[in-house]
């Protein structure tokens, strides 16, 4: 009886092998396909959740407006390591909606949400927000400082991104508070940005 | 007897002949008052050589308070406070302290009081809040800024040709259309001051059109088709209209003299006076607020007020067309606003706002130009290459820039930073300025408007010294004398440019 069992393992043993080697395989080859798309591919909405905290950390510029509000401030912060363009881009939101470093003030309303973040093979990033514009105070000065907190938090940090364009709700819009158009991708605009080098808090 | 018969036969004729005499001369044609709420006769009387209005009608016209001082026989008219003191005996006004002289003293007829017409534009224009202007000679009563051109047409050459010149001061934009047996000459404004002769030649009647900015030229049954060109120089704008005889049907035409060259030297029917229309626009509106501040000054009306201020200086002062987006309390898309310019052919396009900050350092006015993002920049560098050539009506040809309307303010940047320079200079002569006091930016209502344009933030709300000042009639005016002297600046420049 046991001669015959240990036969019949001797038979199927490398059956079992084959079977859990293919599966090995399988799962390689899905998981590089899904790097490889993400990547190169159509756009990628970032549905994952943020990493969780023990995670590393990279040191990403911000941008938040001076004291005064008259200028947006460069300041370095630690953001959560992410992997890709798409969900590093997102943790770089995230933070940077966030409270803001004494003394600083946040340039984006209070109870503005990040909705997703994605980035064409062109270079240009959609951020998409909600609540941005019922909390904003107004004013062509503040409307630029915001517009330009997220285009630059973006470009700033990550190189793969030029431009950048500003979602409300899932929908393209004309201006946050009645200025600025954003109808189209924004490049980098540094004329806002207080002279020197980003300051830590 | 018969003596008798004759004495009463000859009193019963001439008795028609004396009732009329007693009656005076007949009254004249009443006064049309215009104002933006419409236009309406306005009655008058002739006694003495002078033309009268009563008092009853002016308090009706103009909500003006009339009370009679019974014992000295003078009347007080009031008007929000202001108040005119007119004297039985004397040919003169107080108003507001002030003296004026009138052709005559208020006098009583019946019941109603008599003043001399001239009484409205010297003693009540002072105190009244809108504009009062007197044309006796056309018998116009202007009230209010409203866009009112003389227009003087006359026959120069009965012919056939038969020519008239129809001359319109000041300049303004004209179009001339030629239809069946008339031609119809619309001229953009209010209303029309008209000095029109009879007809003569080819053309029956020159009479004013069935709308108030229109003149009609009726054509004989044997004249041609006209030929009309306008041209706009000395602060005048002038359509000459050729009339034609009408060419024999069934006859030789090789033995017609040839039609004579399209003129070369005038512009194409159609073509814009030169700077005669600013289009303002008094930033946010209705649901729109726009920046508030704690105690309830709002931007939208600041804005308001202020651009109504621009116009008032910009007609007055400087004759043109002042047209503002919104002149009232509605809410208004940025692409209307900048449509509502473009659609009027507006020469210059301002939009008018108080700006914000997140904190409360900020202050000091700011003006903005556009800046091109990738779009636009390439909208700019083909703008001229995509022109495309048309032909207009009165003969010749007219370029035209094939150019996306959204992106119209590409082929403007180059000008609308020079009016924004010059709207810095004039801002920094009255109100403090920001650090940042020009810049260039993605403005989305810039973007369409087909002119020179620039944006100007008066003063920062957040800043509570600021937002005090903005209050205040001192702070308002100095921005609209500023906005003004820029506009007038830019204006003489263009046109200097403009004359070879």
């Amino acid at each position: 009886m046991m001669a015959s069992a240990v036969t019949k393992l001797r038979r199927f043993l490398p059956l079992m092998i084959g079977i859990v080697l293919l599966g090995l395989l399988a799962w390689g080859v899905t998981t590089l396909l899904e790097r490889l798309t993400s990547r190169n591919g159509e756009p990628v909405v970032a549905t994952s959740k943020p990493a969780p905290s023990e995670t590393p950390h990279i040191a990403a510029t911000l941008f938040y407006a001076t004291p005064e509000g008259d200028a947006l401030m460069p300041i370095r912060r630690e953001v959560p390591l992410a992997e890709g363009v798409v969900a590093q881009g997102r943790q770089i939101l995230m933070s940077q909606l966030e409270a803001p470093p004494s003394p600083y003030i946040s340039a984006i309303p209070k109870g503005t949400t990040l909705r997703a973040f994605y980035v064409t093979d062109k270079g240009d990033a959609f951020v998409d927000v909600s609540g941005i514009s019922a909390a904003h105070p107004g004013g062509s000065l503040s409307e630029l400082l915001t517009v330009h907190a997220i285009v630059n938090a973006v470009t700033a940090n990550l190189p793969a991104v030029q431009r950048v364009q500003i979602l409300v709700d899932g929908k393209e819009v004309d201006t946050i508070a009645g200025h600025v158009d954003i109808r189209r991708p924004l490049a980098r605009d540094t004329s806002l940005i207080r002279e020197g080098e980003a300051a830590s808090p | 007897m018969s003596r008798a018969v004759a004495v009463s036969i000859a009193i019963l004729l001439l008795a028609p002949v004396f009732l009329v005499r007693a009656q005076g001369p007949p009254p004249p044609s009443p006064l049309t008052l215009i104002a933006r709420e419409g236009r309406r006769p306005v009655p008058t009387v002739t006694q003495g050589g002078q033309e009268l209005i009563a008092l009853d009608d002016v308090a009706s016209l103009f909500q003006v308070m009339v009370a009679e001082d019974a014992p000295t026989g003078g009347v007080t008219v009031t008007y929000r406070g202001r108040t005119i003191v007119l004297s039985a005996e004397q040919s003169i006004a107080s108003v507001n302290g002030r003296i004026v002289t009138l052709p005559g003293p208020v006098t009583r007829s019946g019941r109603r009081l008599m003043v001399p017409v001239e009484f409205l534009p010297r003693a009540l224009g002072p105190i009244y809040d809108r504009r009062i202007d007197l044309r006796r000679a056309s018998r116009l009563l202007i009230v209010g800024d409203m866009n009112v051109p003389r227009v003087v047409a006359r026959i120069d050459a009965v012919g056939p040709p038969t020519r008239a010149t129809i001359e319109v001061t000041p300049v303004a934009p004209v179009t001339v259309a030629s239809e069946t047996g008339r031609v119809i000459v619309r001229i953009e404004a209010d209303a029309l001051d008209l000095t029109l002769p009879a007809g003569g030649g080819l053309i029956e009647q020159i009479r004013a059109g069935d709308q108030a900015n229109t003149v009609a030229l009726v054509l004989s049954g044997t004249a041609g088709m006209p030929r009309t060109a306008t041209v706009a120089n000395d602060g005048l704008a002038r359509i000459t209209i050729d009339v034609p005889a009408a060419t024999t049907p069934g006859g030789d035409i090789s033995t017609a003299p040839p039609p004579p060259p399209p003129p070369t030297d005038t512009l194409p029917v159609g073509t814009r006076a030169r700077f005669a229309v600013i289009a303002i626009d008094p930033g946010h509106g209705g649901d729109d607020i726009g920046v508030r501040t704690g105690d309830g000054l709002q931007e939208k009306e600041l804005t308001l007020d202020v651009a109504r201020r621009v116009r008032q200086r910009l007609e007055t002062r400087l004759g043109v067309r002042a047209i503002l987006t919104r002149d009232d309390d509605r809410s208004l898309s940025l692409d209307e606003r900048a449509a509502f310019a473009n659609n009027n052919k507006a020469d210059l396009f301002l939009s008018l706002h108080a700006n914000g900050a997140l904190g409360s350092g900020p202050q000091g006015a700011e003006v903005y130009f556009l800046r091109l993002d990738r779009e636009g920049e390439t909208v700019r560098r083909t703008a001229n290459a995509d022109a495309v050539s048309l032909p207009v009506l009165g003969g010749g040809r007219r370029l035209l820039e094939v150019v996306p309307w959204n992106l119209a303010q590409a082929a403007y940047t180059d000008k609308s930073e020079k009016l924004a320079s010059l709207l810095e200079e004039e801002l920094r002569r009255r109100v403090p300025m920001s650090p940042r006091a020009v810049q260039r930016a993605g403005m989305r209502v810039l973007t369409g408007a087909n002119m020179p344009a620039a944006l100007v933030e008066m003063a920062y709300l957040t800043n509570r010294e600021q937002a005090s000042k903005a209050r205040g009639d001192d702070f308002r005016n100095a921005i609209a004398d500023a906005l003004y002297e820029a506009v007038a600046r830019f204006r003489a420049a263009s046109i200097e440019k403009l004359t070879p």
